[in-house]
């Protein structure tokens, strides 16, 4: 069930102010050139789309295919908001495995305006609804999960700002992440409130990014290509949903059906894990979606790193810092590159990639063998991938 | 229409399935959305009006349009408040508490209130 990562490719995040088909353009160039091959070997071109960049956005396949010189290559583009980039390398895969190409190329890219992401639908759908009624901003919803943590767990903002100063040292040694400094807890918390209890600081950015994948059959690699894609879990959420999700006014109802067993963001990893035939035990490190500090801490009990509740206590450890025994982010995560929606999940499989390979430099995992980008979507998108060494 | 008021009471309308008796809310058309059931029969239905705390947030900026902002702005308070009888949390503006008024688990009660700029939206307030 494997493909072969045989070239990454990132543009550095930023807010640079360039059309986001520059950025796309680069991270594929760059990509292609890691892989050793050249545009016109390119089979299958799957775009990851972003929404606030006209139409060109919505097809970006065709938009990048274009601008690298029409092949004739057969092409896709899809749009899952955050989980865009997992849903582009699980179309690229699925070919690649049908047998209907041997060497596809993923990209996404976005250019990201100022300040909150805003409603871009009809003035009937629920996403332009919870602003108008509710100013319910992306941030809100973070916040309603960390102040959920707070009194289910006891964390305090003290836990979340560990998280931040964790993720900043990391980026501080990726020349792609937008955010190099340094931040201390006490920034964190000096840092004006946005959504109580979450600060500034404890929220991650728009930014302008771009990342792309060469993705091969075994067959047409051969020996080439360090790492392969062992999953890909693109999967949405088992009715009745108890969490409320972005951009919803309200959960599922539990008086027909109890509650699954496991919330949604569990389900996300262990799709990926049971596709992979591994488990968080096998992990060397991980890449979450750390839209805001406290979600980091989410994460790391839905993909099994620690009991429920007990994720502060795991960031306080160290062991999910660099160095430590599992690092978690150790890209910077969005705290170091702000989001550019559907360029992060092919970046986070970029940062797997480095990783495996053992060419990441001073952000180097040792030994690393096993790695999970765990992500979600508004809307229900689900997505993680697994990548493992060949070696 | 997501809520009404009656005798100065403010509800929220959601549906309920006919068959299965799942809730939902906003109110859909189109069939359960209980995977397991093929009720068609989606009734509209008042919603309890107390329910408790899920959790709670404000939002220290103005939010950004289609929201319009009262001039000087004042912090929304935002509830997600747990009803016990149709197993759902709904999200709404609190009126007239701020975050250091609020508490996960305490009861609230529907209410309602005008945005900035006129229309009447429901709103979690105190428990009576």
């Amino acid at each position: 069930m494997s493909v072969v990562v045989l070239g990454a490719g990132m543009h550095p995040w930023g807010k640079q102010g360039r059309p986001f088909q520059e950025y796309g353009l680069a991270a594929a160039r760059a990509a292609l050139k890691d892989a050793g091959l050249t545009w016109p070997d390119v089979q299958y071109v799957v775009g990851a789309d972003t929404i606030r960049n006209g139409y060109p956005g919505l097809v970006s396949a065709a938009t990048f295919s274009q601008a690298m010189g029409w092949t004739g290559a057969r092409i896709a583009s899809c749009y899952a908001a955050c989980a865009s980039g997992a849903q582009a390398i699980d179309i690229a895969r699925a070919r690649i495995l049908a047998g209907l190409c041997d060497v596809a190329l993923v990209v996404g890219a976005d250019a990201a305006p100022k300040g909150f992401f805003t409603p871009v639908g009809g003035e009937n759908d629920p996403d332009h609804l919870r602003f108008r009624l509710l100013g319910a901003t992306n941030p809100a919803y973070f916040a309603l999960y960390a102040r959920r943590r707070m009194a289910m767990y006891g964390d305090t903002p003290d836990d979340f700002a560990a998280v931040k100063v964790k993720n900043s040292r990391a980026g501080a040694l990726n020349p792609y992440a937008r955010y190099r400094a340094e931040v201390t807890a006490e920034q964190v918390a000096a840092s004006p409130m946005v959504a109580d209890p979450l600060r500034l600081l404890d929220i991650c950015a728009t930014s302008d990014g771009g990342a792309a994948l060469v993705l091969a059959s075994r067959r047409y690699a051969g020996s080439r290509g360090a790492v392969e894609i062992a999953a890909v879990s693109t999967v949405t959420p088992t009715y009745p949903n108890t969490v409320l999700e972005l951009p919803n006014f309200a959960t599922d109802s539990t008086a027909a059906v109890p509650p699954p067993e496991n919330p949604f963001r569990t389900d996300i990893a262990r799709a990926a894990y049971e596709e992979a035939g591994l488990g968080p035990e096998d992990l060397s490190l991980a890449e979450v979606y750390d839209l805001s500090t406290a979600l980091e801490l989410d994460w790391y009990e839905d993909i099994g790193l620690c009991a429920r509740g007990e994720a502060a206590k795991l960031v306080r450890s160290g062991e999910t810092a660099l160095g430590g025994r599992l690092p978690v982010n150790p890209s910077g995560g969005l705290a170091s590159f702000g989001e550019a929606i559907p360029a992060q999940a092919i970046a986070q499989v970029c940062e797997l990639t480095a990783q495996l390979r053992g060419t990441a430099g001073p952000r180097q995992v040792e030994k690393a063998r096993v790695g999970l980008a765990a992500n979600q979507g508004l809307f229900g998108h689900g997505s993680a991938v697994i990548a493992t060494s060949r070696r | 229409m997501w809520f009404t008021v009656e005798d100065d009471l403010t509800y929220l309308v959601g549906s309920r399935c006919a068959d299965c008796g799942a809730y939902f809310f906003p109110p859909v058309a189109g069939g359960c959305r209980n995977p397991r059931c093929d009720g068609q029969d989606l009734q509209e239905t008042r919603l309890s009006r107390r329910g408790t705390v899920w959790s709670y947030t404000n939002a220290c900026y103005p939010p950004p349009a289609p929201f319009v902002a009262a001039e000087p702005y004042v912090p929304v308070t935002l509830a997600a408040v747990a009803l016990a009888e149709e197993g759902l949390v709904v999200l709404g503006q609190v009126k007239d508490l701020t975050v250091d008024d609020l508490e996960v688990g305490m009861e609230l009660e529907l209410t309602s209130g005008p945005l900035a700029d006129g229309p009447l939206v429901w709103m979690w307030g105190a428990a009576s």
